[in-house]
């Protein structure tokens, strides 16, 4: 090989190279740019995820201080809630049934008229009634929880009074209505957008098969959207459970283990609230029941979603 | 039709099933069907062909009413359907009752959330009917009638997403079968399906002619010519030529059809 061209050759090699280099380099700050944005998103996401293990650390571990000196058993099974007493009992299933109650009468309310206010703005309302329904709706979902308990205890109260005689001032009925009152829009609203998100295809097959407007919502278009539908009801859940401002104001505070809607009762939020307004005393046992009924607060909430899932998961396969 | 009567098949065995007479019809203001004119003849297959955006499907879903589905669309002249000489485009006549005559089977294969079994059975169920023999019955006949039954008839609970494209496909032939109607519309229904599936779905058409009228709209010519008898060649919203499938393929009258069968069309 001529000298000449070997160099050329090298020449060659030796620009490929720094072209190369040149772009490898070039990769290499892409790369590290990559890294640090993955880096920042990362820390963001494992933020929530470490704050959420914080208020899960705190909720056991002041638990555990509480179930050191009240049994488990004695938790779930007296029928008496008087931490503050003397003669102190705990037991849940006192504020549990204030919950699970105003809970049930607000998914009373909710749940049918949610759902049927999802089927009207997505398969009934023309254009012009979604497009001021819609935002209109999501403005209702934004009013403060206080308002809602005094609309309960001031005007709710009075009226059911007339409709049942010897109703107390506080009860669970009128706040699980206001509450379901005020659950509605989620409902709807998220069941709405599960029902929009159903192709149009589908319906027209429905119409094409000589369905009704109302046939093709309920048997078409409400099955597609079971699962979205479905999560809307456990977002519902999860706030009744969890409301604490309207059950504060409207059902009154003192525990009573009752299955009865038309009695005065305590939730487990209002119970937490009642006590960390209070001046209790850091590390006693009335400070410490706050808790233990956090804790069973969170068990449920969770225990719902599980279910939710479970039942779609459930529903998608049968139908 | 006396321009139908010189063609290869037999004039004299032919009934007018439905008739279009001078129909037009409006998107709002975007006039997409221009006086359009041509029978549709019982228990035959007629195809409609022509370039994207003729209106193909525009005129296909005037026969079932689906454009009442949308604000804006307005049809104007008439489709009468026979014996009972209705015109199904009248303002007074119940969309749905169209539905319940005229059956669709639509490009994509759109099954419900449903079983398989609760699939065929949705019209029969929309008509109220309770019967759970003749839900079986006609369930069975409609899955056979879309030679389905066979690969189906063990896993009739199972949701129809599992179903594969063209199983799905037949299985809408099968729910459009259910409820016995007098006219089948197919829009392009192979178009998203494989050779093989396709072929299976062809197959079908040809076992429903004599069964009941089609109309079908398809892109593919060879599939125009193999599963049709009558071909309408349709342009920018006007049917340009409407023969026996044969005519039109082999000795069209009007250039422009030529053009596009040939493939000179630009
Ligand atoms: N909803 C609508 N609103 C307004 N114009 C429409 C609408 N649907 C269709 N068009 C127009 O009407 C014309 C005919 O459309 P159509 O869907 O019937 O065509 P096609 O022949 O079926 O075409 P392709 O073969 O692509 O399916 C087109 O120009 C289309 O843009
Ligand atoms: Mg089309």
């Amino acid at each position: 090989m001529p000298p000449s061209s070997a160099s050329y050759i090298e020449g060659l090699s030796a620009v490929a190279e720094s072209v190369i280099s040149d772009r490898l380099s070039r990769r290499k700050t892409r790369h590290l740019r990559e890294r640090f944005i993955e880096f920042i998103l990362f820390s963001a996401a494992a933020f929530s995820v470490f704050v959420t293990l914080g208020i899960v650390y705190v909720l056991v571990s002041e638990s555990v201080v509480f179930f050191r000196q009240v049994s488990v058993w004695d938790f779930l099974t007296d029928t008496q809630w008087t931490p503050l007493f003397d003669d102190a009992h705990y037991g849940i299933m006192v504020l549990l049934s204030g919950t699970l109650v105003s809970s049930g009468v607000a998914l009373a309310v909710a749940v049918p008229l949610g759902t049927i206010i999802a089927i009207y703005l997505s398969e009934f309302a023309p254009f012009s009634v979604r497009e001021v329904a819609k935002p209109l709706l999501e403005l209702l979902s934004g009013v403060p929880t206080v308002v809602y308990g005094y609309f309960a205890l001031l005007f709710v109260t009075p009226l059911l009074q007339a409709l049942i005689p010897g109703l107390p001032g506080f009860n669970l009925l009128s706040a699980g209505l206001v509450m379901g009152i005020m659950i509605i829009p989620y409902v709807a609203s998220v069941s709405e957008d599960a029902m929009r998100a159903v192709p149009m295809s589908m319906r027209e097959g429905s119409y094409a098969m000589g369905a009704t407007r109302f046939q093709t919502a309920t048997r078409v278009v409400t099955p597609a959207a079971l699962s979205g539908i479905t999560a809307a009801y456990i977002l519902g859940i999860s706030r009744a459970v969890g409301e604490t401002m309207i059950l504060a104001i409207a059902a009154g505070m003192q525990p009573n283990l009752t299955w009865n809607p038309t009695e005065p009762a305590a939730t487990i939020t209002s119970f937490i609230v009642q006590v960390a307004l209070g001046d209790l005393p850091h590390g006693s046992i009335g400070y410490q029941t706050i808790f233990a009924a956090g804790l069973t607060l969170m068990l449920m909430t969770l225990a719902f979603n599980v279910l939710g899932h479970v039942l779609t998961r459930r529903f998608r396969q049968a139908y | 039709m006396s321009k139908v009567a010189e063609g290869s098949l037999a004039a004299s065995s032919m009934v007018v099933k439905a008739e279009t007479k001078n129909l037009n019809f409006h998107y709002g203001s975007f006039h997409a069907l221009k006086s359009i004119n041509m029978p549709l003849y019982e228990k035959k297959v007629t195809a409609l062909i022509g370039p994207s955006g003729c209106g193909k499907s525009t005129y296909l879903r005037c026969f079932n009413r689906m454009h009442d589905l949308y604000p804006g669309n307005r049809y104007d002249g008439e489709i009468k359907l026979y014996p009972d000489n209705t015109n199904l485009l009248h303002a007074h006549v119940d969309p749905i009752e169209v539905r319940m005559r005229i059956s669709m089977v639509f490009q994509k294969p759109n099954p419900f959330p449903k079983s398989i079994y609760e699939n065929v059975a949705y019209g029969l169920r929309v008509r109220g009917e309770r019967k759970a023999s003749i839900v079986d019955e006609k369930v069975e006949q409609a899955l056979r009638g879309a030679a389905l039954w066979d690969e189906v008839k063990h896993r009739l609970k199972d949701l129809a997403f599992n179903l594969s494209g063209g199983q799905q496909q037949r299985l809408c032939i099968a729910r459009a079968l259910a409820t016995e109607p007098e006219i089948l519309l197919f829009d392009e229904p192979t178009s998203a399906l494989d050779p093989i599936a396709t072929a299976s779905i062809e197959e079908l058409i040809a076992d429903l002619k004599g069964k009941l009228t089609i109309l079908i709209v398809t892109h593919n010519m060879q599939q125009a010519a193999r599963v049709s008898d009558y071909t309408a060649y349709m342009y920018l919203g006007e049917v340009i030529e409407f023969d026996v499938t044969d005519t039109i393929f082999i000795k069209p009258k009007n250039k422009a059809t030529e053009d596009y069968i040939t493939g000179r069309f630009g």
